[in-house]
């Protein structure tokens, strides 16, 4: 059962294996270990961000392929279900079209952008990834009929997943049945069963496929393979899995801005999940999009507590000061990379297979 | 001679600015083992590489059977049955042997005989199984990359230089292997090692400066010293 779950692929690491259960059995239980809004909030992140990682490592760390135009796709998952609440209204069919439209042109825009690149060597194709998704936000920015130009869309959703929604009068663990906790399961369900599926399709044929691309490209196509079809099939399927990140973060979110889907530094924030999760392997994303959305939520509080422990000694409350976060953020990556060059995962697991026939 | 399995008629191969093949002619007849001999340089790589599309072919014909395969793209040409071992091997380095394996398997699924064969051939390779490709030395990742190209039954295989930097033992074991290999399958291989190309070859064609100036059985070579030295400047026998 569980082989089936995880299509084979283990942890084969004890410390990895605890890190992940306390991850996902956390995030499980998050609004009843962690029922304030912020708390809730970060974890929903977390969840968006494993996904949205997940999918970036099928490109990055599968593949071979080095795309800066991977939150183009998540922000037409969100701006999908934006326009389509803002202009059609609260309705399930409006919800449904929206995210169908968004998914279908998220994998015709990554079809589009791989069949015109593909072919071109890494840098090349990552510059144009960057051209075309700096000419999205533009266009997000532009058409502020649709899009809210910089101040993005609030929309209502169906009921279900409003905030006030009560489900029954009675609590469970002493938290609300609200339309709050529908959306986050909604979000929890959603990201675990995409995740499952990216975990099915790199430990089969085609992922085998698409690392022996990422080692080299030309001794897979002297074998027999395709690989700029293989390529472009990982880039729709990297896309539609990002699309489908941002369609779960508009949910939670019921905002869609620049800012939440397009910016750049989220592009950036991708990278340095996958690359300190470990490229290559699923569950990097996991462990790095963790790292990395509490880090950012939680290092400036942290700091705070410290440079009050520390008041009297000389600089440290100084170094400390919770202004400074960005800074620690910044040295912790840096100790990351050092000392984990594969990732936090790629350093913990390691390779073994089945037992020779 | 057999009739031709591949034959290549009035090849010429740029890449870049130079000029490398000059109308190659070569016939490799169906079944046994063709060496493709001749000095540094002379265009043998290039002749194999080009069979297999990774370098385009400015003039002149490819067939392999009935197909005329010179236009066609590389993967076109793998999926007509021939196989490629490289000079470096081309395994995935990062991928275990049974990884490296299960890719070269047209549809990921191996066969148990012809595994068993190649366990036979290579121990190495079972011995090693879930081990990096990366990780092997230079005669067992050699060995990984000729089981992978056998993995499955291919009409044709072009083997470029498999005994380079290999130590005499391993080239023993890989003649006996090489012996099996005829049976299974046409192969065309690019040699330096005169004992090794003498041991196995059925036929040989030699080149330079870009051209076959010589093709026939390698019997006949190998007992025509003054042969040997006119086309290659050396005597087979001074190389064992």
């Amino acid at each position: 059962m569980l082989t089936t779950v995880l299509s084979g692929d283990f942890p084969r690491s004890r410390w990895l294996a605890a890190l992940l259960v306390t991850v996902v059995a956390g995030l499980a239980a998050a609004p009843f270990i962690f029922p304030g809004t912020r708390s809730l909030d970060v974890a929903a992140r977390i969840l968006v961000f494993i996904l949205l990682a997940a999918s970036y490592d099928l490109l990055l760390g599968y593949t071979g392929i080095v795309s800066f135009a991977h939150t183009m796709f998540f922000g037409i998952g969100g701006y999908g279900v934006g326009i389509a609440m803002s202009k059609l209204g609260p309705t399930w069919s409006s919800l449904a079209a929206g995210s169908a439209i968004s998914l279908a042109l998220a994998v015709a825009l990554a079809f589009l952008v791989g069949l015109l690149s593909l072919r071109v060597k890494t840098i090349f194709f990552a510059m144009i990834t960057l051209a075309v998704a700096s000419f999205f936000q533009i266009l997000a920015s532009q058409l502020s009929d649709f899009t809210g130009g910089e101040d993005g869309l609030n929309y209502k959703l169906p009921e279900l997943f409003l905030p006030g929604t009560k489900f029954a009068e009675a609590t469970l663990f002493g938290v609300e049945l609200s339309g709050r906790l529908f959306s986050y399961y909604v979000l929890f369900a959603g990201s675990l069963a995409l995740f499952l599926v990216l975990l099915r399709v790199v430990n089969s044929p085609f992922g085998r496929v698409l690392l022996s691309i990422r080692e080299n490209e030309f001794r897979s196509e002297a074998i027999g393979y395709r690989t700029v079809a293989y390529r472009a099939v990982a880039n729709c399927l990297g896309a539609a899995v990002a699309a489908a990140a941002g369609i779960l973060y508009a949910i939670w979110l019921r905002y869609t801005g620049p800012d939440t889907t397009l910016s750049f530094n989220i592009m950036i924030d991708i990278l340095l999940m996958v690359v300190i999760g470990g490229m290559g392997t699923m569950y990097g994303s996991v462990i790095g999009a963790t790292l990395f959305v509490v880090a950012q939520n939680y290092l400036q509080d942290l700091m705070k507590l410290a440079s009050n422990a520390t008041k009297g000694i000389a600089l440290l409350p100084d170094l400390l000061h919770p202004d400074r976060w960005l800074l620690w953020l910044g040295v912790l990556f840096v100790v990351c990379v050092y000392y984990f060059p594969a990732g936090i995962v790629g350093r913990l697991r390691t390779r073994k297979a089945p037992p020779a026939p | 001679m057999p009739e031709a399995l591949l034959s290549l008629a009035g090849v010429n191969t740029h890449i870049g600015q130079y000029h490398i093949l000059h109308g190659v002619d070569l016939n490799v007849p169906q079944s046994g083992l063709t060496m493709l001999l001749g000095r540094n340089g002379a265009g043998k790589t290039t002749a194999l590489r080009t069979v297999m599309g990774l370098w385009r072919a400015s003039a002149g014909s490819i067939r392999l059977g009935d197909n005329e395969i010179h236009q066609r793209a590389t993967p076109d040409i793998a999926r007509l049955g021939i196989a490629y071992v490289p000079e470096n091997m081309g395994i995935f380095a990062g991928l275990t042997v049974r990884e490296n394996l299960l890719l070269a398997a047209r549809e990921h699924v191996m066969d148990e005989k012809r595994l068993a064969w190649i366990f036979e051939l290579f121990p190495a390779m079972k011995k090693f199984w879930n081990g990096l490709a990366g990780n092997l030395s230079g005669g067992q990742k050699q060995m990984l990359a000729i089981s992978r190209a056998v993995i499955e039954r291919r009409k044709l295989m072009l083997i470029d230089e498999p005994t380079k930097g290999l130590a005499p033992a391993i080239i023993t074991a890989m003649i006996e292997a090489f012996k099996e290999l005829k049976r299974d399958s046409t192969l065309l291989v690019v040699e330096q090692n005169f004992h090794f190309a003498r041991s196995l070859g059925d036929y040989v064609a030699v080149m330079d400066s870009g051209r076959i100036v010589y093709a026939g059985r390698m019997a006949e070579l190998a007992a025509d010293e003054s042969l040997q030295q006119r086309l290659l400047g050396l005597s087979l026998d001074s190389h064992q």
